[in-house]
């Protein structure tokens, strides 16, 4: 793994021009962008209020960042973690329905582990379809994602509903002792802790043992790995379980500390965030932590936007979605040296375009 | 059940094909024609999005239909137009571009449409094919939407234009060999540019019938994943325009499934059948896809489909 000063620098700085270009936006619907700038740190960073909202909101995004990472890893572009969420908190909530859980921490583990598989098979699902049916993992999982939340409703409104949850369906309430709590008394909950183990626990997984390396080299040289005998199509299995169930894990942790039972709100695009925040870590578990909070403290300041300058509730979406962008577009500066960046603005398309531009194929990009 | 029911069942169901079938004609019509220049356009979910908001938003300023409608070409045209250009960069994919712009399309579209959601904007006008029957919902289900012919019209002319123009040629060439356009002294950024850009004014018309037809009001479900399923449509309909109607006509049937049952008193699995056209699309790509061999007809640069 080769991190070069790069690798930090130009994400942050598509995130600043993202910040710029929002402005510029919000400044076209007559709102001060300076005024959104400041609210988007306080309500994100600004005082320890924020920052349990941004916390809390991390967690999530932290596994469901890693459902895509860890599939990407050996060479799946999967954006479905929505879907692997959304059963991994029904599978959590529905457990008791099932089995007599325990009214302890034996319980709080058990149900974890049912979003955990819950997930886990969702996405691989998505890993059988594209290794033994060659279908595209990208699609397959979206579609997926949908079939997921529609399974979802059907069994929240039916099946498993509370009788007593008349406006909004939802399902029994999982028992006091099964539920987590905060850390220290505080709103963070254990799920953030979760979410960091997680993210340690992968990027450990990848770097260090050697099953992990035998994920990256499939997903690195499909070719190669087959040369050397390495039975690609279940390392990609094995990948889209510990993918699958990470995002499994957020529904849960959604379910057992913030909604306590699962219904409609747990549908929260927190899967679409966690594929941003997956590609602005570059794929790199460890980076995932901070870009999570990052990300996380951008939803937390969502609710202060639109309270105080009463934008849409949709703005942190535009922001998401030009920060992508740009992350993507900074992609094209990786191959370049800072001397040919720092002119670039200068030479404005003429003649010195970049020799890359003109060389590349389809063969030569990244995900 | 009784006949009557059967009869509104059924007519539910192909008016729905017609009805729901428009926006998915125009969506997999512009993503064939981005794919056949060798670029995947996973974005145009956002472009659906975002041209369903401007199209309505520019009818009800304008108080014109076809104003909204040409509304939204132009929107669509422009987010996808960022797509080409976005993918003309190096190191850039376009799958991962076309991640982003869903979700960019999306939440401009939630920004910019907040304050549509109430007011009702002037239709897209529709044509009565079904005044011979007595059946009130045979009449009903026969009411076609005026982008229909519309769309028939650019699939024949786009099946035609690919076989018999010069820019049809080009775009095949840049879809098939970009190393053999690049030999013939043509840029294949440039020509892909405009075939995705193409390709979002026409799924652009798509969003337009989402939100000028009926039952023709902007809320932010309006898509949910019309736009991806068109990705597989293509996949479904060969890379061909003329196949995309009969693609689009199925899953038009599918999708109307659970509103079909809704409307003669079957509640019970309302979501379960909103999940048909997933399913179908799921179960397509099993059946057409096989594992290590390309599709049928599909473009030998297109990165999708190895």
């Amino acid at each position: 793994m080769r991190e070069s000063l790069k690798d930090i620098l130009l994400p942050i700085l598509a995130i600043a021009a993202a910040l710029l270009v929002f402005g510029g936006f919000v400044a076209l619907s007559g709102v001060n962008p300076v005024d959104v700038w400041v609210i988007l740190f306080k309500g994100a960073f600004g005082d320890w209020f924020s920052w349990q909202n941004t916390l809390q909101r991390a967690a999530p995004l932290m596994l469901t960042a890693l459902c895509v990472v860890i599939p990407a890893r050996a060479g799946l572009v999967v954006i479905g973690g929505e879907g692997a969420l959304v059963l991994g908190g029904l599978a959590c909530a529905a457990l008791p329905y099932a089995l007599p859980v325990p009214d302890n921490i034996v319980g709080t583990c058990m149900v974890f582990m049912a979003g955990a598989v819950a997930g886990a098979l969702w996405i691989m699902l998505v890993g059988w379809l594209r290794q033994y049916r060659g279908i595209n993992e990208t699609i397959s999982s979206l579609l997926l994602a949908y079939i997921a939340i529609g399974l979802f409703k059907h069994l929240v409104e039916g099946m498993l509903r509370d009788p007593a949850s008349l406006n909004k369906p939802s399902t029994y309430a999982l028992s006091e002792g099964i539920r987590i709590g905060g850390i220290g008394g505080s709103d963070v909950h254990w799920g953030l802790v979760l979410g960091v183990i997680a993210c340690l626990a992968c990027g450990l997984w990848l770097r260090q043992t050697t099953s992990g390396f035998a994920v990256r080299v499939v997903g690195g040289n499909p070719r190669t790995a087959q040369l050397v005998g390495l039975p690609a199509s279940k390392l990609v299995l094995l990948a889209c379980a510990v993918g699958g169930a990470s995002a499994g894990l957020a529904g849960a942790v959604e379910v057992a500390a913030v909604h306590t039972n699962a219904n409609a709100s747990l549908i929260a695009g927190y899967g679409y965030a966690g594929i941003l925040v997956a590609f602005i870590s570059r794929q790199s578990p460890f980076a995932v932590i901070p870009v999570a909070i990052l990300f996380g403290g951008f939803g937390a300041a969502g609710s202060l936007l639109q309270r105080r300058l009463s934008l849409p509730d949709a703005s942190v979406q535009v922001l998401q979605g030009i920060a992508f962008v740009l992350i993507l577009a900074s992609e094209a500066l990786r191959d370049m040296d800072w001397k040919t960046i720092i002119s670039l603005p200068l030479s404005r398309f003429s003649g010195a375009a970049p020799a890359a531009a003109t060389s590349t194929s389809n063969e030569g990009k990244t995900v | 059940m009784t006949t009557d029911m059967w009869i509104s069942l059924l007519a539910g169901i192909g008016g729905g094909a017609l009805r729901v079938g428009v926006p998915f004609l125009f969506v997999s019509l512009g993503e064939c024609l981005t794919e056949k220049s060798g670029r995947i356009n996973l974005g145009l979910e956002g472009v659906l999005v975002l041209a369903a908001m401007a199209a309505f938003g520019g009818a009800y300023l304008s108080g014109n239909a076809w104003i909204g409608v040409l509304a939204g070409a132009v929107a669509g045209g422009l987010l996808a137009s960022l797509h080409g250009a976005l993918c003309s960069l190096p190191r850039v994919n376009d799958v991962a571009t076309g991640i982003a712009l869903m979700l960019l399309g999306t939440g401009l579209a939630f920004y910019l449409g907040k304050p549509l959601i109430q007011p009702q904007a002037p239709q897209i006008p529709a044509i009565e094919l079904g005044n011979w029957s007595d059946s009130s919902s045979v009449r009903a289900a026969l009411q076609i939407n005026a982008l229909l012919p519309v769309g028939i019209a650019i699939a024949v002319l786009l099946w035609w234009g690919f076989a018999r123009t010069r820019f049809g040629l080009l775009i095949r060439l840049a879809g098939d060999s970009a190393n053999a356009a690049r030999a013939l002294g043509y840029s294949v950024n440039t020509i892909r540019l405009v075939a995705t850009t193409l390709g979002g004014m026409i799924a652009g018309l798509g969003g337009a019938s989402l939100t000028l037809f009926y039952p023709g009001s902007w809320n932010e479900g309006i898509s949910s994943g019309q736009g991806l399923i068109a990705v597989a449509l293509v996949i479904f309909a060969r890379w061909s325009p003329l196949r995309c109607l009969g693609a689009a006509a199925l899953f038009g049937g599918a999708g109307a499934i659970g509103p079909a049952f809704q409307s003669v008193g079957i509640s019970w699995g309302y979501h379960l059948f909103n999940t048909v056209p997933y399913v179908l699309t799921l179960l397509i790509l099993v059946i057409t896809c096989k594992p290590g061999s390309v599709a049928v007809g599909s473009p030998g640069e297109l990165s999708s489909t190895r």
